[in-house]
């Protein structure tokens, strides 16, 4: 049962590591930059030389789409690092202390929960101009809610229990029984958050690139390929068809991988409580 | 476990089907009768059917077919009468005398008369006070009808560019008993309108009481086909006849089997602009070095496939009269030059700038692209920064707040003035901030003129002068393609924005 529950896991980690291969190959094989632009390259077919084709200016296609791959990661990865550091400290204040403080940091994040976070993020690119950064501090400020809202009520039910109480007693400060205490015990909802939200960050950063506002050109990005490519749909369809091959990938990748954390956690719980 | 396989199939499943749906898209090949055409247009028109109320070129550019003004461009850049059959102008340059055509006719069957023309006339100039659609219109001071066939216009000073300012579907002519124009289209052109179906189409028919030579194609649907990358599928699929404006893409993929795709330019001037109070840029010699870098070809073959025309000042080809086509190997593409020049100024380590660029036009941000990697060989490093349009309007053109920018710049009448009064450096619309006080005297010189000869010498001196200088980095004036099916012939391309159907045949 519980090996069976885990091969979405391991599907999921398996796609990644396809992934991590093609990154790494990228380090071994490189006869192209990817800014370099060949006028005779131009929209041509997957060849030996062009493993992927050559998109509208000729640049290398697979150079690309690596260079694509990495920016989304590495976006997504900050991002939700962003947000995760922030919801966290956020949520657990909140959980943890409750009554007044609770309402009001609760009343906020709906508030904010009622503006859907990609445009939250558009808005905030558009009012502090588009670049790299701003769009990692677009999205990870987009994330918080969604963070602060799961983990303040893991910490509201964890900080119930008697291990919690016990530290009170104890005399531990609350920053010990907040971060040394309760965090431990909540990571399983804490990394489905932190996976769903790298899926949500891809797709955001994808979003807004394809809108003209994520990263800036000539820096390649999955979205900003789609974009690029889609006019060219019918004569050259291998300019989406890969990056958009490689993007479906990645997210069916991260969800299985969330997806199987979250089984085997529930396998664990209910482990823990049979032996009860 | 395995509902999740089954959602993982599914969704596999739903991008296939998706996938193979998109595939079938192809437009109802339904019958038509032989003499109608559909014409796809990338937008719908505007609220307003008043012509001098009309904003849009995507709108004017159509009523081409149903309002004419007292005279009207032709396909070559001239000024021909229209309503008005004979022009006379005083010594004083300040009062032209309209003729009115004999037997020219509203679409409601009505005669165009002298009283018609005052009013239309004083509406478009709104010489109650007010702005006026044309600027240029602010200089009428009074419209006179002389007798039932002639009407007199007053200017308050001469303006040599009076007749280019009126011929243009903002000055159009349409009835003084139409009460309500902005619901009622009617004026004297070759096609009557007849309905619009918001979002979808805009009907045309024949008007058989034309004065002039009349069309041939009877019916004509204007689809509007928003969605820019299906239009090599809907002309494919035979929904529509025809579309101008198509980019390079889109030609690529419309055969030429059925098609004919006619190859002209967008008539505008696309650069580099160059922010003059941005400090390297001050500085002529950086300037010229930015020309040098820049290898225009290479550009034209990147975004252009190399269909674009090269241009090396602020006039565009299809303005024979006053374009140079030496100018656009002014600076011919030679990197060690520019790094010489670039050390001459004081600049040898380089420096660095913000290109900004209206993201909705692929072109431009291209352009951009290639430059930004030209650039980089000398030294200069240039980063793309995308806004939207309405940001790059306030921010960019109005605001001048930018170090360089890459757009197109069009010229609102067929005057030489249209392109070259924004460098005169105390010009409103300056967005350069390009200050030399030879051109300002040049300019102001030669537009104080009324012989026509000394005049365009005077402009071509102007556009001469602005490549001298290397005001900007000058590139392109961008290709555009008319797919047209090949049931029909005879599509003739304008200098101004317009889509003239009269001249449209079908096939023998």
């Amino acid at each position: 049962m519980k090996r069976k529950k885990n091969i979405q896991l391991y599907i999921g980690l398996g796609i990644l590591a396809v992934l991590g291969v093609f990154l790494v190959l990228g380090l071994i094989y490189h006869p192209y930059t990817s800014t370099q632009m060949d006028a005779g390259a131009k929209l041509t077919a997957p060849t030996l030389k062009h493993w992927f084709g050559g998109d509208k200016m000729g640049r290398d296609i697979f150079t690309r789409v690596q260079e694509g791959l990495k920016t989304s990661l590495f976006i997504s990865f900050l991002a939700t690092a962003i947000g995760t550091v922030g919801g966290t400290i956020i949520g657990a204040l909140s959980g943890y202390y409750g009554k007044l403080l609770d309402d009001s940091i609760m009343r906020i994040i709906d508030v904010l929960f009622a503006i859907p976070s990609i445009l939250l993020a558009l808005v905030f690119v558009s009012l502090s101009g588009s670049s790299m950064m701003n769009v990692i501090l677009a999205l990870g400020i987009a994330v918080i809610p969604s963070f602060a809202k799961m983990i303040r009520t893991e910490f509201k039910e964890q900080s119930k229990l008697e291990y919690v109480q016990a530290a009170k007693l104890m005399g531990a400060s609350d920053l010990r029984i907040l971060f040394v205490h309760i965090l431990p015990n909540i990571m399983p909802t804490l990394l489905n958050c932190v996976f769903i939200s790298i899926n949500n960050c891809i797709l955001a950063e994808a979003g807004l690139s394809y809108l003209g506002i994520g990263v800036q050109p000539p820096t390649a990005s999955l979205g900003g390929m789609i974009a690029e490519g889609q006019g060219y749909l019918r004569m050259a369809p291998f300019y989406v068809i890969f990056p958009g091959v490689i993007m479906v990938f990645l997210l069916v990748g991260l969800g299985l991988i969330s997806d199987g954390n979250a089984q085997t956690f529930v396998v664990r719980r209910s482990a823990k409580k049979d032996t009860k | 476990m395995k509902k999740k396989m089954c959602r993982v199939t599914a969704v596999f499943l739903t991008v296939l089907s998706l996938a193979v749906a998109l595939c079938g898209c192809t437009g109802d090949k339904k019958g038509k009768s032989d003499t109608s055409i559909t014409i796809g247009i990338p937008q719908d028109i505007e609220e307003t059917l008043d012509p001098h109320n009309m904003v849009a070129a995507g709108t004017k550019e159509i009523f081409f077919n149903v309002f004419e003004g007292l005279v009207k461009p032709d396909s070559d850049g001239n000024i021909v009468p229209a309503v008005a059959s004979e022009i006379n102008v005083s010594d004083d340059g300040l009062t032209y005398t309209f003729t009115i055509r004999e037997g020219v006719k509203f679409h409601d069957g009505t005669n165009v008369t002298a009283e018609d023309v005052q009013y239309s006339m004083n509406k478009c100039a709104d010489i109650e006070g007010g702005e006026p659609m044309i600027p240029a219109l602010s200089n009428v001071s009074a419209v006179n009808i002389v007798d039932d066939s002639h009407v007199d216009i007053v200017l308050k000073e001469a303006d040599n560019d009076f007749l280019a300012n009126i011929a243009t579907v903002s000055a159009a002519i349409i009835p003084k008993h139409n009460e309500d124009p902005a619901a009622n289209a009617i004026g004297t052109g070759p096609y009557k309108y007849v309905s619009r179906s918001p979002l979808e189409n805009v009907v045309f028919e024949i008007n058989n009481d034309y004065w002039g030579e009349k069309a041939e194609i009877t019916n004509v649907t204007w689809k509007i086909c928003a969605n820019a990358d299906t239009i090599a599928m809907e002309l494919e699929g035979g929904s529509i006849d025809m579309m101008a404006h198509l980019t390079s893409a889109h030609k690529a993929q419309i055969s030429t089997e059925n098609f004919e795709v006619l190859s002209g330019t967008m008539n505008l001037v696309q650069a580099l602009y160059l922010n003059h109070k941005f400090e390297p840029f001050a500085n002529e010699d950086v300037r010229k070095a930015m020309c040098y870098a820049v290898d225009k070809d290479a550009i034209l073959g990147f975004v252009s496939d190399g269909e674009g025309v090269k241009i090396g000042s602020s006039m565009y080809p299809n303005f024979k009269k006053y374009y140079d086509q030496g100018l656009a190997d002014a600076y011919p593409h030679d990197t060690e030059k520019a790094k010489e020049l670039l050390k001459k100024a004081g600049y040898e380590n380089g420096f660095s700038f913000d290109i900004t660029v209206p993201s909705n036009y692929v072109q431009h941000v291209d352009t951009a692209t290639v430059i930004k990697e030209q650039l980089a060989e000398v030294g200069i490093t240039a980063n793309i920064k995308q806004v939207d349009w309405d940001t790059w309007l306030s921010d960019t053109y109005v605001g001048r707040n930018y170090d360089a920018t890459v757009i197109g710049v069009d010229a609102a009448q067929l005057t030489a003035s249209a392109l070259l009064a924004r460098f005169v450096s105390d010009a409103g619309n300056n967005f350069t901030n390009y200050n030399s006080s030879a051109y300002d005297k040049l300019y102001k010189e030669t537009f104080a003129l009324t012989d026509d000869a000394a005049r365009t010498e005077g402009f071509k001196k102007c556009v001469q002068m602005l490549s001298d200088d290397a005001a900007n980095v000058y590139i392109q004036d961008l290709p555009e393609f008319v797919a047209i099916n090949r049931k029909y012939t005879g599509y003739t391309f304008y200098p101004v924005y317009v889509i003239d159907v009269a001249k449209i045949k079908l096939a023998k």
